[in-house]
C-alpha cells in the first residue's frame, strides 16, 4: 500500500502504508527512544501528535496487553524507516501492525526518516497528514494547514476519563523478570489523581509504593476531591496546551498547601502556572529516552524519558516560594521544582519512565515520604 | 569534580602482542587513553611490547617502554620512573589494556610493588577487579543483590568436577579462572569430554581452577557497556544483541547493536541490573561490559560475567555509536564526572547521557581455519575469531549484506548443492559458515521455524534473512535490461552488492552493473553518526553509505588523500597496516590536506572518529570504495588515493580504481602489478641481473613433475593467487608434489601453480626501503633467526643484522635501489631476500630475491620504532610529490640505511597454538602467527632473551635441554650443544643426534623416540624433566615423533625452538639471563641519543 506524508510547509515524502487505510493529521513531532514503541503509542500525551520514531526497526518484539499505557494507542499516525512484518518475543501476543490497524492507525513507514527528522529539529515541529487515499501533494499540504494549531488547544479534556475509578494493579506484580523476593507495597495512602492523560505506570507506581489511587477526571473541582479525603493529590501528564486549561491551574490553585501534590508533565507545567509562572513551547521539544538531568540539589545526575513540547519559564516563577530542583544538561530547561513552604513538587519529565530508564523511581518514594510527614 | 590534582604521573599498561582475543581494539583503547591524559597535562608513561601499534609512538607517551609486559620488568619501570619523580602522585592505569593489564595489576598490588612505590591504581582497584575476575566471588555477589546465575562450582580437580556435573546433568560448561576469551573453556555433553576439556582448562588458569556450570545453551545473548563515574553516575553506552545464542563466545558471534528484540521492559530490567552489578562489583570509574542470557521462551534472565575494563564489545560500541569508551574512561579515572566531559560530536551536549542509534550496526568475525589443519571449527564458549568487520546500515538487513561483503573471503555463498544430512549438521552445530548455509537452507525453501529448531537464532533475525533470500528471487525474476528502477534500488537498500546483482544476471564483474545504477540513478548517500539520532547538529563526519534520500556528506573544496585501510584483522594482514594508515592520515592532515578514511575494522584505531578528517565506514570493495570516490570528487576539489599502506585488500584494488579514473598517489599501479605478476617480474629481474631462486609456473601434473625436476628439488610449491603464504608446501621429491597438485587447491592456467626451487639452509633477511622514485633510502635490513623456509612474518628477526657479511649487506642495498628505480616506487617497498649459507656460517657469496612487495609492510613499525623515523609519515609525502631529500638528506649523501644506534630490536612472532589444542605447532613458509614484540637492548643476546619472554616463552637459565635434529642439521648441532652446555645444562637426546654429540665428547643422556619405546621423550616433557627443546623439523611431513613433542611441550608451555640458528641465538640469550640483567629503556631516549630528523 502507498502512503504520503505532507507537511504544512510544503514538504512531501512517499512511502509504503501499514495498518489503517485512510487519513491522519497531527503536529508531527520525533521521538528518539530505542525502545518502547508500544508505550508511546498508547501515551495519551500524543494525542494529536503524529509521531517519528528514530529507531528505524519497529515492531520486531510484536505487542501485548501489560505494556499498555492507555486502553488505545493514542498517536494519530506513525512513521518508521522500517516496520517488522512478524514478532518475535516471549511476551508478544499481537504483531505491532495489526495492533495498530484494529484502532485504525495508519503507518507510513519506508521513507527517509532521518532527514525527516532533521527536517523538524532545524524549523521546528509542524502539522502533518498521513494519507494513504489521497496523493494530490497540493491538497494534502492544504489539509495540513488547516489542522487546528496544537498552541492553544486543551487536549486534557478530550482525552481525561469521563468517570472516576479506583487503580488495582501494582508495577512489581508487572515486571517482565520477576525480581525475586520484591511484592507490591500494601496500601498506606489515599492519592486522588487527576486524569489529564495519565500514563497507566503511574499508576502502577503509585500502587507499587503503597498508594491506593483513586482517578479522577480533568475537571473535577478541588472540593470534590478534597471529599474524597486523600492524603496526596497527583497532577498527571498529559496532551496538548498548558495555557487552556484554567480550570486545572484554578483547582491546583485551591489545593496548594491543602494536601501534598506531586506533578508530572502536564501537571508539571499546570503547576507552574498556578505558581504564576509561564509556560512557552520549545522549538521541536523533548521525545525520548536519554536525557540528561541534573539534581540541582546534590548534582546528581539521572537518565531520564521525556515527552514535552512546552515547558515552564524558570525566570517567570517567584523564585521566593519556589525552588528550582532538576534541569536538563543538554538544553538547560527547567525539568522540576519544589515549593519552599508547602508539600508541592512537580517534574517535567516521566519519572514512571515506561518507555525509560527508570532512575527518576525515587520522586514516587519522595512522594509518599511527604505525605507521611504531612500526616504527621 | 574536577581533575585530581594529587596524581601527576600515570603509567598506561598495554596488551601486549595481538593474540586471539585481545586484538587492535586495545591499541584503539590505550591511544585513545594517552591521547585524554596527555591533554589534560598528567606526564603519560606506556609499557607495552608490541612494537606494532600506534600507542607506542613516541609523541603518544612522555616515556615509552617498549619491554615485556611480565611483574619484574613492569617493577623496573616502576622504580626508573619512582627515581626520575620521587615525590610525584604516581599511578597506573590497568583497564586499557585487557586481561593482560588487568592480571599484570593484581600481581603488582599482591606483590607489593604498588606499595614499594607508592603507586596507586585508577580506573578499577584490586578488590573490585578479583570480585569481577574471580568467578564464584561473582556469582556470590550477583545473587546477594537478587540477580540469578547459571548454577555452578568452582573445582580444582576432575573428581569433584565429575560429581558436580552429574549433579546439574550435562551438557556443562567448563570456564577456567582468570584466562581471557575463553581460552580452555568449552562444553562437555559426556564424562568423558569433561575430563578432557577440564584438565585443559584446571591447566589453562593460572591459578589452576576451573567453573562447572549449568548449560544455558540457546538462550538470548545480550551485552550491556557500562559507564559510571566517582559520583557515581552510571549510563549505558550501548545495548548489543548477539545473533548467535549463548554457547558461542561473544567474540565470535555476529552480533548486532543496538538490541532488536527486548521490548522496553525487557531491557530496562537488564539495565537496572547492570547497574546494580556495577555498583556492586565496586568499578569506581570507567567503562564495563556486563553480558547477560535469557531464556527465548520463559524470560529468565542470567548474568554470564562483567569485565571491569574495556574491552573488545566496548570499542565495537565505541564505533557503533560515536561514544568513545576509553577516551572517557581515562578522563573519568582522573576524577572528572560524566557532566563535566562535552560530547565531541554535538559539541554542546555532555557526554552525560546514553547514546541513541537511528540505524543499525552489525558485527561479523573472521575465522582462519584454513591456516590450522586439524583444528576443531565448531564455535563455542573459546573464542577462535582472528579480527572481524562492522557494517553500519539504516536496517538490518543493509548492515548485515554489508557487512558479509566487508570480510573479504573471496567465497562465493550457495554455490554447491549440499546433501541434507550436512546441511543439518552445519545449522546445528555453530560453525563459522553457518551463515552462508541458513541462507542456502533459506533457498532451499526451509521455513524460519525449522531454522529456528535448528539454530536456535532469534526468529526476528531468521526473518530478515528470509526477505534477504525473497528479495533475491525477486530480483532473479528481471533480467537486466528490463528490471526496473525501484527494484533496483529496493535490491540496493537491502544492501545487495553490485557482485550480488552481476551474480544474479550472470555477468563477470560489476562494471555494467554500475553503469546500469547510475543511468536509474540508484546511488548511495552518507549519513553520520552522530551519538543523538539527529537530535542535534553533529560536527564530527562520521559517516556510513545508504540507500535513502538525504545526504549529510557535502564534500568540500579542500584538496584530499583518500586512505583505504586494510579491514578485518587476519593472519599475515594485521595493526601493523593500521599503523601504516594512520601515520599516513595524520602527516597528510598536518600537511594541510583533508584526509579521509574507508575502513571497516572496529578495532583499529583508524577507524576512530577523530583519526582522520573523515571517516568512511565502509566495507573496502571495489563499489564502495569507488563510490565514496565519486563522492568526494564532485566537489572538483583533486582528490588522490593512496592504496600502499592496508596491506594486500586495497592493493587488489589499485587496477580496478584507476581502470574507473580513479586518481591512485605513488607507486603506480602498473608497477604494482608488475611485482606481482610472475613473468614479467622474472624478466625484470633477468634484466637488473639480480639472482633468483630458478622457478616455473605449471597447470597440470606433468609440467608440475617436469617444471620440479627443471628448477630443482627441494622445491617450494604455492597457488599463484594467494597471500600470506597459504598453502604453500616445501617439497622433497617428485611424489610429494603430485600429491600437492592432486588434492591441495584448484588450478587453472588463468591461476597456474608456482614452483620454485627452495633455497635450503639460507638466511632471509627482509628491507624496508622509502623511495621518490630516484632516491632512496633503506630504512633496516633484518637479518631473520630461522632461515628461509619459515615465513618472514613467522620468524624473529633483528635489526641490525648481526652476521651477514657486509658486502652482502651492500649487495642487497644495491639490488633495492635498483629494484626501487626500475619500480618507480614512490612511497615504500619491502624487498625479502635470502642468502643460501654454503658452509653454515652465512658465507656464501650470493643473494637470493624471495619478493618484493610495492608496499608498506608487516615491518614498518618495528623499523620505524628502532630507528625513531617515522617510515609511513615520510613514505605518504612523498607519495603527495615531496621529495625524500627534504626528509633525510644526510642518509641519501652518505647512502646509509636509518640508524639503530647502539642497540639491538628483535622482533618476535606470537601463535595462537593454545587455541587450537591438537595442532602441529611446526613452523613453514605459511604464516601462522597472530602478533608480535620486540625486545631491545645493547647486546642481541638479551634483546632476543627479552623478544622471547616478551612472547611468553620463558627461557630458562639452568635444567635439560632436550635436542633431536634431522640429518640435514646434524654437522652443526653438536657446536649448539656445547654452548648450552658451557652454560650449565643437562643434555638429552634421540640416539642419531646423541651419536653426533657424543662425537665431540660432550655428555648426553640419550632417550627413546615415541615409537621406539618407554620411558620416551614425551613422557620426559610430561613429567617435567625437560626445560627447553631444541627440535627442528624434517624437511618432509613431520613425523608423528616430532608433532607428539612439539604437541607436548605446547600443552606443558616449554619453550620449542624449531631451527639451529633460533636455538644459537637462545643460548646467548640464556647467557644474558644468566648474567641477571634487566635493564629496561624508554623508547624516547634511544632516539635522543641519535641524530634522527623528526617530520
Ligand atoms: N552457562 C553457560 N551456558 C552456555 N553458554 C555459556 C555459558 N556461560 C558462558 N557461555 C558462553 O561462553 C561465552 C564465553 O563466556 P564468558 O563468561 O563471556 O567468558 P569470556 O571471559 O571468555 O568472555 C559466552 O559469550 C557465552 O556465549
Ligand atoms: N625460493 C625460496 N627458497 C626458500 N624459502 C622461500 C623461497 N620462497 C619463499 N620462501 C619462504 O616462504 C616465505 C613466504 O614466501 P613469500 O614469497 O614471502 O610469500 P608471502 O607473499 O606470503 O610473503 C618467505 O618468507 C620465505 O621464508
Ligand atoms: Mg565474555
Ligand atoms: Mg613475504
Amino acid at each position: 500500500m502507498q502512503a504520503m506524508l505532507a507537511l504544512e510547509d510544503g514538504k512531501i515524502f512517499r512511502g509504503k502504508g501499514y495498518g489503517a487505510k485512510g487519513e491522519c493529521y497531527g503536529e508531527v513531532v520525533f521521538n528518539t527512544s530505542i525502545t518502547g514503541y508500544q508505550e508511546i503509542f498508547t501515551d495519551p500525551s500524543y494525542a494529536g501528535q503524529i509521531v517519528v520514531l528514530t529507531n528505524p526497526e519497529i515492531g520486531n518484539y510484536g505487542t501485548n496487553a501489560e505494556d499498555n499505557e492507555a486502553t488505545r494507542p493514542y498517536i494519530e499516525g506513525l512513521i518508521v524507516r522500517e516496520f517488522s512484518r512478524v514478532s518475535s518475543n516471549w511476551r508478544s501476543q499481537q504483531v505491532a501492525e495489526e495492533y495498530l490497524e484494529q484502532f485504525k492507525i495508519p503507518v507510513l513507514a519506508d521513507i527517509d526518516t532521518r532527514s525527516l527528522v532533521r527536517h523538524l529539529r532545524d524549523n521546528g515541529v509542524m502539522r502533518g497528514v498521513i494519507s494513504t487515499i489521497d496523493f494530490d501533494p497540493d491538497k494534502l499540504i492544504a489539509k495540513a494547514r488547516s489542522i487546528p494549531k496544537m498552541d492553544g488547544t486543551d487536549l486534557a479534556k478530550v482525552v481525561t476519563t469521563k468517570h472516576p475509578y479506583v487503580w488495582e494493579v501494582g508495577e512489581r506484580s508487572h515486571e517482565p523478570i520477576a525480581v525475586v523476593g520484591v511484592k507490591d507495597e500494601p496500601p498506606r495512602f489515599h492519592v486522588v489523581a487527576y486524569d489529564y492523560g495519565i500514563k497507566q505506570n503511574i499508576l502502577r507506581k503509585l500502587r507499587g509504593e503503597g498508594c491506593k489511587v483513586t482517578v479522577v477526571p480533568a475537571q473535577t473541582p478541588a472540593e470534590d476531591v478534597l471529599a474524597l479525603k486523600p492524603d496526596g493529590v497527583f497532577l498527571s501528564n498529559g496532551p496538548g496546551d498548558p495555557e487552556p486549561c484554567q480550570y486545572a491551574v484554578d483547582n491546583i490553585r485551591r489545593l496548594m498547601g491543602r494536601q501534598p501534590i506531586f506533578g508530572i508533565c502536564l501537571g508539571h507545567q499546570l503547576t507552574g502556572i498556578a505558581l504564576g509562572g509561564k509556560t512557552y513551547k520549545l522549538k521541536f521539544g523533548h521525545h525520548g529516552g536519554n536525557h540528561p538531568v541534573k539534581q540541582l540539589g546534590n548534582g546528581k545526575i539521572e537518565i531520564t524519558a521525556h515527552n514535552h513540547n512546552f515547558a515552564v519559564d524558570p525566570d517567570s516563577l517567584p523564585q521566593s516560594e519556589v525552588e528550582l530542583t532538576h534541569m536538563d544538561l543538554n538544553d538547560n530547561t527547567l525539568e522540576g521544582m519544589r515549593h519552599r513552604n508547602l508539600p508541592l513538587f512537580s517534574v517535567q519529565y516521566h519519572p514512571e519512565a515506561s518507555p525509560g530508564p527508570h532512575d527518576s523511581h525515587y520522586l514516587f518514594k519522595e512522594f509518599t515520604k511527604m505525605m507521611e510527614e504531612w500526616k504527621g | 569534580m574536577p581533575k585530581r590534582t594529587d596524581i601527576s604521573k600515570i603509567l598506561i599498561i598495554g596488551s601486549g602482542p595481538i593474540i586471539i582475543g585481545q586484538s587492535a581494539e586495545f591499541d584503539y583503547s590505550g591511544t585513545q587513553a594517552c591521547k585524554a591524559l596527555k591533554s589534560e597535562g598528567f606526564e603519560v608513561v606506556l609499557a607495552n611490547s608490541n612494537p606494532a601499534t600506534i600507542m607506542t609512538d613516541p609523541e603518544l607517551a612522555d616515556r615509552t617502554y617498549i619491554e615485556p609486559l611480565t611483574r619484574e620488568y613492569l617493577e623496573e619501570i616502576i622504580r626508573i620512573e619512582r627515581q626520575l619523580s620521587p615525590s610525584a602522585g604516581f599511578a597506573v592505569l590497568p583497564t586499557v589494556g585487557g586481561q593482560t593489564a588487568l592480571n599484570l595489576a593484581i600481581e603488582l598490588a599482591d606483590g607489593g610493588v604498588l606499595e614499594k612505590y607508592d603507586v596507586h591504581l585508577i580506573g578499577a582497584n584490586v578488590t573490585a577487579i578479583k570480585k569481577a575476575e574471580d568467578r564464584l566471588v561473582f556469582k556470590d555477589a550477583m545473587q546477594r543483590i537478587g540477580l540469578d546465575v547459571p548454577k555452578s562450582a568452582l573445582v580444582n580437580n576432575l573428581k569433584d568436577g565429575l560429581e558436580f556435573a552429574g549433579k546439574i546433568g550435562f551438557p556443562v560448561i567448563i570456564r577456567p579462572s582468570f584466562t581471557l576469551g575463553g581460552s580452555g573453556g568449552g562444553i562437555a555433553y559426556n564424562r568423558e569430554e569433561l575430563m578432557e576439556v577440564l584438565a585443559r582448562g584446571l591447566d589453562f588458569s593460572p591459578v589452576h581452577e576451573a567453573l562447572i556450570e549449568e548449560s544455558v545453551l540457546g538462550w538470548k545473548e545480550f551485552e550491556l557497556e557500562v559507564m559510571r563515574d566517582l559520583a557515581d553516575n552510571v549510563i549505558i553506552i550501548c545495548s548489543i544483541e548477539n545473533f548467535d545464542p549463548m554457547g558461542v563466545h561473544t567474540g565470535d558471534s555476529i552480533t548486532v547493536a543496538p538490541s532488536q528484540t527486548l521490548s522496553d521492559r525487557e531491557y530496562q530490567a537488564m539495565r537496572d541490573a547492570a547497574i546494580q552489578v556495577i555498583r556492586e562489583i565496586g568499578v569506581e570509574t570507567g567503562g564495563s561490559n556486563i553480558q547477560f542470557g535469557i531464556h527465548p521462551q520463559t524470560g529468565r534472565m542470567v548474568v554470564i560475567e562483567m569485565n571491569p575494563r574495556v574491552s573488545r564489545s566496548s570499542a565495537l560500541a565505541s564505533k557503533a555509536t560515536g561514544f568513545p569508551i576509553a577516551k572517557i574512561a581515562a578522563k573519568l579515572a582522573v576524577g572528572y564526572t560524566l557532566d563535566e566531559i562535552r560530547n565531541d560530536i554535538t559539541r554542546k551536549t555532555p557526554a552525560c547521557f546514553e547514546p541513541t542509534l537511528d540505524y543499525v550496526v552489525v558485527k561479523i568475525p573472521k575465522w582462519q581455519f584454513e591456516k590450522f589443519p586439524g583444528a576443531d571449527e565448531n564455535l563455542g564458549p573459546q573464542m577462535k575469531s582472528v579480527g572481524e568487520v562492522m557494517a553500519i546500515g539504516r536496517t538490518f538487513k543493509e548492515a548485515m549484506m554489508k557487512g558479509i561483503r566487508a570480510l573479504d573471503t573471496g567465497k562465493r555463498v550457495g554455490g554447491s548443492k549440499i546433501e541434507p544430512k550436512i546441511l543439518t549438521q552445519r545449522l546445528v552445530t555453530p560453525h563459522p559458515e553457518r551463515l552462508a548455509y541458513i541462507q542456502y537452507a533459506l533457498r532451499q525453501g526451509h521455513t524460519v521455524k525449522q531454522l529456528y529448531k535448528m539454530t536456535s537464532i532469534d526468529p526476528w533475525f531468521l526473518y530478515q534473512l528470509k526477505e534477504i533470500n525473497d528479495m533475491q528471487l525477486e530480483l532473479e525474476k528481471h533480467p537486466m535490461e528490463s528490471v526496473p528502477a525501484e527494484i533496483v534500488r529496493e535490491v540496493k537498500r537491502h544492501g545487495f552488492s553490485d557482485g550480488r546483482l552481476a551474480g544474479a544476471w550472470r555477468l563477470q564483474g560489476q562494471e555494467k552493473v554500475r553503469h546500469l545504477r547510475k543511468k536509474l540513478g540508484v546511488k548511495p548517500v552518507y549519513k553520520r553518526v552522530d551519538t543523538c539520532a539527529a537530535e542535534f547538529e553533529s560536527f564530527t563526519p562520521y559517516l556510513y553509505s545508504t540507500y535513502e534520500d538525504e545526504d549529510e556528506a557535502a564534500p568540500t573544496p579542500k584538496k584530499k588523500v583518500i586512505i583505504l585501510g586494510s579491514g578485518p584483522n587476519r593472519i599475515g594482514q594485521g595493526i601493523e597496516f593500521d599503523y601504516c594508515c594512520c601515520h599516513a592520515s595524520f602527516a597528510l592532515r598536518d600537511d594541510g590536506y583533508e584526509t579521509i578514511m574507508i575502513n571497516c575494522n572496529p578495532e583499529t584505531v583508524s577507524t576512530d572518529y577523530d583519526t582522520s578528517d573523515r571517516l568512511y565506514f565502509e566495507p573496502l570493495t571495489l563499489e564502495d570504495v569507488l563510490a565514496v570516490c565519486e563522492h568526494e570528487s564532485s566537489s572538483g576539489a583533486p582528490v588522490g588515493v593512496i592504496v600502499q599502506f592496508g596491506g594486500q585488500t586495497p592493493l587488489n584494488l589499485s587496477l580496478p580504481l584507476k581502470a574507473a579514473g580513479v586518481n591512485i598517489i605513488g607507486t603506480s599501479p602498473e608497477s604494482i602489478d608488475l611485482a606481482e605478476d610472475r613473468k614479467r617480474f622474472n624478466r625484470l629481474l633477468e634484466e637488473l641481473q639480480i639472482p633468483q631462486a630458478p622457478g616455473a609456473m605449471v597447470a597440470s601434473v606433468d609440467e608440475a613433475i617436469a617444471g620440479a625436476s627443471r628448477v630443482g628439488y627441494p622445491v617450494l610449491v604455492r597457488p599463484s593467487y594467494v597471500l600470506g603464504g597459504r598453502a604453500m608446501v616445501i617439497a622433497y621429491d617428485e611424489e610429494s608434489v603430485v600429491r600437492y597438485m592432486k588434492e591441495a587447491v584448484e588450478y587453472s592456467h588463468d591461476r597456474p601453480i608456482l614452483i620454485d626451487h627452495f633455497l635450503e639452509d639460507a638466511i632471509e633477511v627482509d628491507v624496508d626501503a622509502l623511495s621518490d622514485g630516484e632516491d632512496v633510502v633503506i630504512g633496516g635490513i633484518m637479518q631473520h633467526i630461522e632461515e628461509a623456509g619459515i615465513h618472514s612474518g613467522d620468524s624473529s628477526c633483528v635489526l641490525p643484522a648481526v652476521d651477514i657479511p657486509a658486502k652482502l649487506l651492500d649487495k642487497m642495498r644495491e639490488y633495492t635501489f635498483k629494484l626501487a628505480r626500475a619500480l618507480k616506487v614512490i612511497g615504500l617497498m619491502n624487498i625479502q631476500f635470502a642468502i643460501p649459507r654454503t658452509n653454515g656460517n652465512g658465507n656464501g657469496d650470493k643473494v637470493y630475491v624471495l619478493e618484493v612487495n610495492p608496499r608498506a609492510s608487516r615491518t614498518v613499525p618495528y623499523v620505524s620504532k628502532a630507528t625513531g623515523v617515522p617510515m609511513a609519515k615520510i613514505a605518504a609525502r612523498l607519495m603527495t610529490g615531496r621529495k625524500l631529500r627534504e626528509f633525510l638528506p644526510e642518509f641519501i649523501e652518505r647512502r646509509a640505511d636509518l640508524d639503530t644506534g647502539h642497540c639491538y630490536y628483535v622482533k618476535s612472532p606470537v601463535f595462537p597454538w593454545n587455541k587450537f589444542p591438537g595442532v602441529d605447532t611446526v613452523l613453514g613458509p605459511e604464516m601462522k602467527s597472530t602478533g608480535e614484540v620486540m625486545g631491545v637492548a645493547d647486546n642481541f643476546g638479551q634483546a632476543f632473551a627479552k623478544a622471547q619472554i616478551a612472547a611468553g616463552q620463558k627461557l630458562p637459565t639452568k635444567g635439560t635441554v632436550f635436542i633431536s635434529v634431522t640429518d640435514h642439521d646434524k654437522p652443526h648441532v653438536a657446536e649448539v650443544a656445547r654452548k648450552f652446555a658451557d652454560l650449565g645444562f643437562h643434555l638429552v637426546a634421540t640416539a642419531g643426534t646423541a651419536d653426533v654429540i657424543e662425537r665431540e665428547k660432550l655428555v648426553v643422556e640419550r632417550v627413546y623416540k615415541v615409537k621406539e619405546g618407554r620411558p620416551n621423550v614425551v613422557d620426559l616433557i610430561k613429567g617435567e624433566r625437560v626445560h627447553l627443546i631444541i627440535n627442528t623439523p624434517h624437511g618432509l611431513e613431520p613425523w608423528f615423533d616430532e608433532q607428539a613433542i612439539r604437541r607436548a611441550a605446547v600443552n606443558a608451555r616449554i619453550p620449542t625452538i624449531t631451527t639451529l640458528a633460533a636455538a644459537r641465538a637462545a643460548a646467548e640469550g640464556i647467557a644474558a639471563l644468566q648474567r641477571g640483567e634487566l635493564k629496561v629503556r624508554a623508547l624516547q631516549k634511544l632516539h635522543a641519543e641519535r641524530t634522527t630528523r623528526t617530520v
